[in-house]
């Protein structure tokens, strides 16, 4: 058994977790942890690291050029450069809402690109 | 000239917060005074998420962060302006603004909630040498062209500072192809959040260099080169430790600023250490009527904070509009050994429901230590800490009959333990 200790960063009260280990790499336990989502955090960051992702794409007719996108859930963390890329030549058209679906299974990740903030249309 | 009952200056996550708080309560005449083209403040820029997690218990990012609140101002038809820039704000808390759709215009409030915000320290603040290319920017401006206007700011890039926004534009630009060579800071540990150096630098293997400088900016027209240099006890360059990196932008995230003009305009009592105003368990600055909450009193870790200061601030107000605040012997909060300031600096235990809030930072960090609070000069907690950095708020939640029966102060010290 071995101790691995690492720093949640789900949220930005970054708790510092130490998660003991078996010899066989399965996780025995997580402490430090203020909330479950923290434990959640441990266990994926060890097996299966993930990520949320945020970036901007193309929009017309709205306040700015760029609508802000969030992934709809966290993604393989070796996975990001390529919805970058997919995210590179995407435009939309004002008005958006939140939460519109920008780009659906995205890399086929089974995972939405969706809008952060609404933009609506303007002249 | 107009008469509101409440002004609030200031449409970011602070004003709309106390904006909201401020109706709850009873107060139906507001006017938020927005000198950008939409309300929300910087959460507009800050595309990335993590937000909201104490406010809505849930993840969002700074635009949709600030959608939540904009929502409940429209739903609640709190009038605001945009564009509005106020230029001077007097004692008499009269109010003067610019915008394009109405002019110069002047109006008198009843109550003021300063919600300004900070902004930041440049490349002057801290005299970088070197010559005076295009391609520096604050990392903050960088964020908005980037994530709002849509322009990368360079190629290869270089940052000075590790607060938050700096860490964060280096895994925004790394992610939009960008190369960024390294983050330098000057202090022998980051100033940013834990989380933030593992997810936006350990994540694309960026160097943080500790303890580092940059003693020469390179470049005529275009910033062609940048040099670092590690620093001793003192912050000096230790000559023969110097590193190059061939860039073309450098970023300077060195620390934000309550953005206070119009505060010192209006002679209201600053602190020298938050550089926002001085205030009481009601957020009111020493004028009368004027309140102040988020970035502009002292500059927070997380928006959600500045959120909920933002809501007593506005509940506060309400209070005063409707005279139910109250005025009452006062103590003062003592920042002592190993603590950079408390916020509020004063407190009158008649205004306090059952609890008062002391938030305040460390000077530097500490390990295994204890926080002790002492009521005049009696301990009155002692909290045992694994960890204190000053790039964490410290809070402590203190009951309002304890805090009643202090005579002149309450002060707060890091106590070394012995191991």
């Amino acid at each position: 058994m071995k101790k691995v200790e690492m720093i949640c960063i789900v949220c930005p009260m970054s708790c510092r977790l130490v998660i003991d280990v078996d010899d066989a790499g399965a996780v025995l336990s997580v402490a430090g942890n203020s909330c479950n989502r923290g434990d959640i955090y441990a266990r994926k960051e060890l097996t299966n690291p993930t990520r949320m992702l945020t970036s901007t794409v193309k929009i017309s007719g709205a306040i700015y050029d760029r609508l802000p996108v969030i992934t709809s859930s966290d993604i393989p963390k070796g996975m990001m450069f390529e919805v970058m890329k997919a995210l590179a030549n995407v435009e939309v058209v004002a008005p958006v809402k939140a939460n519109d679906i920008i780009v659906e299974n995205v890399c086929d990740l089974g995972i939405n690109i969706i809008a952060s903030r609404s933009m609506e249309r303007v002249n | 000239m107009k008469h509101y009952q409440l002004v609030i200056i200031g449409g970011g996550s602070a004003g709309l917060a106390a904006a909201v708080s401020a109706y709850d309560n009873g107060v139906s005449d507001i006017l938020i005074l927005e000198r950008d083209k939409e309300l929300g403040g910087i959460l507009q820029q800050c595309i990335h998420n993590g937000f909201g997690v104490h406010t809505f218990k849930q993840e969002l990012s700074g635009p949709g962060f600030a959608e939540r609140f904009i929502d409940l101002v429209n739903q609640k038809h709190i009038t605001y302006k945009l564009n509005a820039m106020v230029i001077h704000l007097n004692d008499d808390k009269i109010l003067e603004y610019v915008s394009p759709e109405e002019g110069y215009v002047v109006i008198k409030a009843g109550a003021i909630v300063l919600a300004m915000g900070c902004r930041e320290r440049t490349r002057g603040a801290i005299a970088v040498p070197g010559y005076r290319p295009s391609g520096v920017w604050s990392a903050g401006t960088a964020q908005r062209y980037l994530n709002m206007e849509g322009f990368m700011v360079g190629k290869k890039i270089f940052i000075l500072g590790s607060g938050d926004i700096g860490l964060i534009m280096a895994r925004r630009l790394t992610l939009e192809g960008a190369e960024v060579k390294g983050v330098a800071e000057i202090m022998p540990y980051s100033n940013g959040l834990p989380r933030n150096i593992k997810q936006c630098l350990e994540d694309f293997d960026i160097p943080l260099f500790l303890s580092h400088t940059i003693t020469k900016i390179d470049g005529l027209d275009r910033v062609s080169g940048v040099t670092i240099a590690q620093v001793d006890a003192s912050m000096q360059p230790i000559e023969g430790t110097e590193k190059t990196f061939d860039v073309d932008t450098v970023l300077f995230s060195i620390g934000l600023i309550p953005e206070n003009a119009l505060s010192e305009e209006a002679n209201i009592d600053m602190d020298p250490k938050t550089r926002g105003p001085k205030v009481d368990e009601s957020y009111q600055t020493s004028l009368k009527g004027v309140f102040a909450c988020g970035n502009v009193l002292h500059v927070h870790d997380l928006v959600d904070f500045v959120a909920e200061e933002g809501s007593k601030a506005g509940v506060a107000a309400a209070k005063y509009i409707n005279e139910k605040l109250q005025s009452g012997s006062v103590i003062i909060t003592i920042p002592k050994e190993g603590i950079g300031y408390i916020v509020p600096q004063r407190i009158q235990a008649i205004n306090c429901d059952k609890t008062v809030e002391l938030m305040f930072r460390v000077r530097k960090q500490y390990k295994n230590v204890e926080l002790v609070i002492k009521k005049d000069d009696e301990v009155l907690r002692v909290i045992k800490k694994k960890h204190l950095a000053p790039a964490e708020m410290e809070k402590v939640i203190l009951k309002a009959s304890d805090v009643a029966e202090c005579q002149h102060s309450l002060s707060i010290e890091v106590v070394e333990v012995a191991a």
